[in-house]
């Protein structure tokens, strides 16, 4: 579809080049709105995905939530030499080359891919062949519901077994309750780390 | 094949407008862009139309609660045009901009504010069909839209280079990272009882009578709605939430360096965001588009066509009726809004925080967990999940009724009660479901 491939080229454009911003840019709170748009973009390309629960998680955890407190955090700390940030040569050369590697490792893992046989699987496929326009469960917004299915065990990419012998392919619910209560302990560990310390000193 | 009334969706409308020598595909996505076009225009419309409205409004009830009259003039006797009125004499102010602001920042941070409180139109829906995107996490998606908007409220306060304005912002930043945490629990006690994230699907399961509100669903959801419109004032920082702007101590908040149309848009965007936090209470706990009056919505109902496969004009006016509906609801919500607004003195900082924390987040996590317990507590006393016979339950049909499941499979299905197994049963009627849903009915068949 040529209006797919047209949105996914900007809304990729756009998120590489906010992306590239962020790191050229020397304030702090500019920064930070180059890093909203790139998330934002994101978010974008999730839609387009039909990937539409993940694209509102990225937004809400990421634009809405760590950007928030990012600027929040910026507002509260950054005066005078910490509102600029400046970056010798050596550290351009050092962060150049690991950003360089990176990119390295993830085009190589990209292309390792045998895509043919994970696009027949996912529901939204690559942008270049997503679903026609006209197919009811994406125009009732249905897009969600295998993700939940999922999470509770019945997976699309494992179904359940006919002969009913072996066990069925375990669910993402015991994952997702060990993130959430090692955040929990995170949160719990950073508040005590950022109390306030006032210690009676008995001697003076 | 050119019958453009032979159509149910807009898009469908405009392909059959074109040329039929045109290529289906070609026709399709122009068609596409068109109705998209419209849409967004139909939402720009009244997004720039509501904020007009309700400053009139607010106008008019502050003039009342205060012994005067409000506007009068401009536009005959009740002054129906103030609001244009101040909008043309905002056009014509000149933008300026203070020296000591980062210029850039400062002239993108309204249209940021801006953005995302229009994008939560998108998602809101109107009436039985009638929403801009459809979504099966749409609660979830505006919740993430309305949680972008403090972030053009902060660069703005931030980018200013004065100290009010750095102040306004840094409270709103505090107040709106706080208070987002009790609202999106209330959230959650509604849909803890609907079973699903689909305003559309919530919507429609209100229908009936006043009983099958969700808000009368059972005692938390009852109070979920008055937490939750306490902490979505709040969070639409209006008064006596309005830290961020507080005249009194901080001339104007955040906003306190803009002028003319840039500072116009901070309060379009307030003033649509405090109708959008509106809507998701009426969806939510009022019966969305549905009056509530037993007899009245059987007759609306009765004008719904739902097998049309053409335009029909009795879906339409249903439609029409539910979305008068609907934004009548949110219209007095607002009013309420307006109401507590010119009724109630500006909490200080440290009272608005321990609002939130002390009395606000334990409440609403109470009414989480009494909506949880709630379907069990009934089902061991009465036998079924819910207090009236029909109203809206979650898990009223089951899967695995028909098939064998295995012990470990059964929690999943009934937690899991409707959707892809039902499509599992029948491929042959949805010929574009994606490979997925179709090997693993394949599998199933062969288990036969």
């Amino acid at each position: 579809m040529m209006l797919d491939a047209a949105l996914f080229w900007l809304f990729a454009l756009i998120a590489c080049g906010s992306a590239l911003a962020v790191v050229i840019s020397q304030n702090v709170v500019r920064m930070a709105f180059w890093l909203v748009m790139s998330l934002g973009s994101v978010a974008a390309l999730f839609f387009l995905l039909q990937a539409d629960f993940v694209g509102a998680t990225q937004l809400l955890i990421y634009v809405g939530g760590t950007v928030v407190l990012l600027v929040f955090g910026v507002m509260l700390t950054a005066t005078g030499p910490y509102l600029q940030i400046k970056t010798s040569p050596g550290e351009g050369l050092i962060g150049a080359c690991l950003g360089g590697l990176l990119l390295l490792v993830l085009t190589y893992s990209v292309m390792g891919v045998g895509w043919d046989d994970v696009t027949g699987r996912m529901p939204g496929e690559s942008p270049a062949m997503a679903e026609t326009p006209g197919d009811p469960r994406i125009q009732s917004g249905a897009t969600s519901r295998s993700l939940g299915l999922a999470f509770l065990g019945l997976r699309p990419d494992a179904p359940p077994d006919p002969t009913l012998t072996r066990a069925p392919a375990p669910g993402y619910l015991l994952p997702f309750e060990i993130v959430s209560v090692h955040l929990l302990v995170v949160l719990v560990g950073a508040a005590y780390l950022a109390r306030a310390k006032r210690r009676v000193d008995v001697e003076s | 094949m050119n019958a453009p009334l032979a159509a149910i969706t807009l898009q469908e409308f405009f392909s059959r407008l074109m040329p039929d020598e045109w290529d289906s595909a070609v026709r399709a996505e122009w068609a596409l862009v068109i109705a998209a076009v419209v849409h967004a225009a139909l939402l720009i419309g009244l997004f720039g139309f509501l904020p007009l409205f309700y400053i009139w409004l607010e106008r008019k009830v502050a003039g009342r609660i205060q012994d005067r009259l409000g506007p009068t003039r401009v536009g005959g006797r009740f002054g129906w045009l103030q609001t244009l009125a101040d909008g043309i004499k905002l056009i014509q102010k000149e933008d300026l901009a203070p020296s000591a602001a980062d210029r850039w920042l400062f002239n993108m941070a309204p249209f940021l504010a801006v953005v995302a409180s229009f994008t939560a139109f998108m998602v809101l829906p109107f009436a039985d069909g009638w929403v801009a995107i459809a979504l099966d996490a749409g609660v979830f998606m505006i919740l993430a839209l309305m949680s972008v908007e403090v972030l053009g409220i902060i660069l703005a306060g931030y980018s200013s280079g004065s100290k009010w304005a750095l102040f306004g912002a840094m409270r709103e930043a505090a107040q709106m990272v706080s208070y987002e945490i009790p609202m999106a629990l209330c959230v959650l006690v509604p849909l803890v009882a609907a079973g699903t994230l689909n305003f559309g699907d919530i919507g429609r399961m209100q229908s009936g009578h006043l009983g099958h509100w969700l808000i009368f669903h059972d005692p938390f959801t009852f109070l979920a709605f008055f937490t939750y419109f306490t902490t979505a004032t709040a969070s639409v920082k209006r008064a006596p939430f309005d830290l961020a702007e507080a005249e009194s101590e901080l001339v104007a908040g955040f906003h306190t360096e803009y002028s003319g149309l840039r500072w116009s848009f901070f309060f379009m965007a307030e003033y649509a965001s405090m109708f959008a936090v509106s809507g998701i209470a009426a969806l939510l706990f009022l019966g969305g588009w549905h009056t509530g009056i037993g007899p009245i919505d059987a007759a609306i109902q009765g004008l719904r066509d739902p097998g049309a496969t053409e335009f029909s004009v009795s879906n339409y006016i249903a439609n029409l009726i539910g979305a008068t509906v609907f934004t009548l609801k949110a219209c007095f919500l607002v009013f309420v809004q307006i109401w507590v607004r010119w009724t109630l003195p500006r909490l200080r900082i440290d009272q608005v925080m321990t609002t939130c924390l002390k009395y606000l987040v334990p409440i609403s996590c109470v009414l989480f967990l009494g909506a949880v317990l709630w379907p069990l507590a009934l089902a061991a006393t009465l036998g079924r999940t819910t207090v009236l016979e029909g109203s809206p339950s979650l898990g009223k049909t089951l899967i695995g009724e028909s098939r064998p499941l295995s012990p470990r499979e059964k929690p999943l299905a009934r937690s899991a009660n409707e959707g892809i197994f039902e499509r599992f049963e029948q491929p042959s009627e949805r010929p574009k479901i994606p490979s997925l849903a179709r090997r693993a009915s394949v599998n199933q068949e062969g288990s036969r």
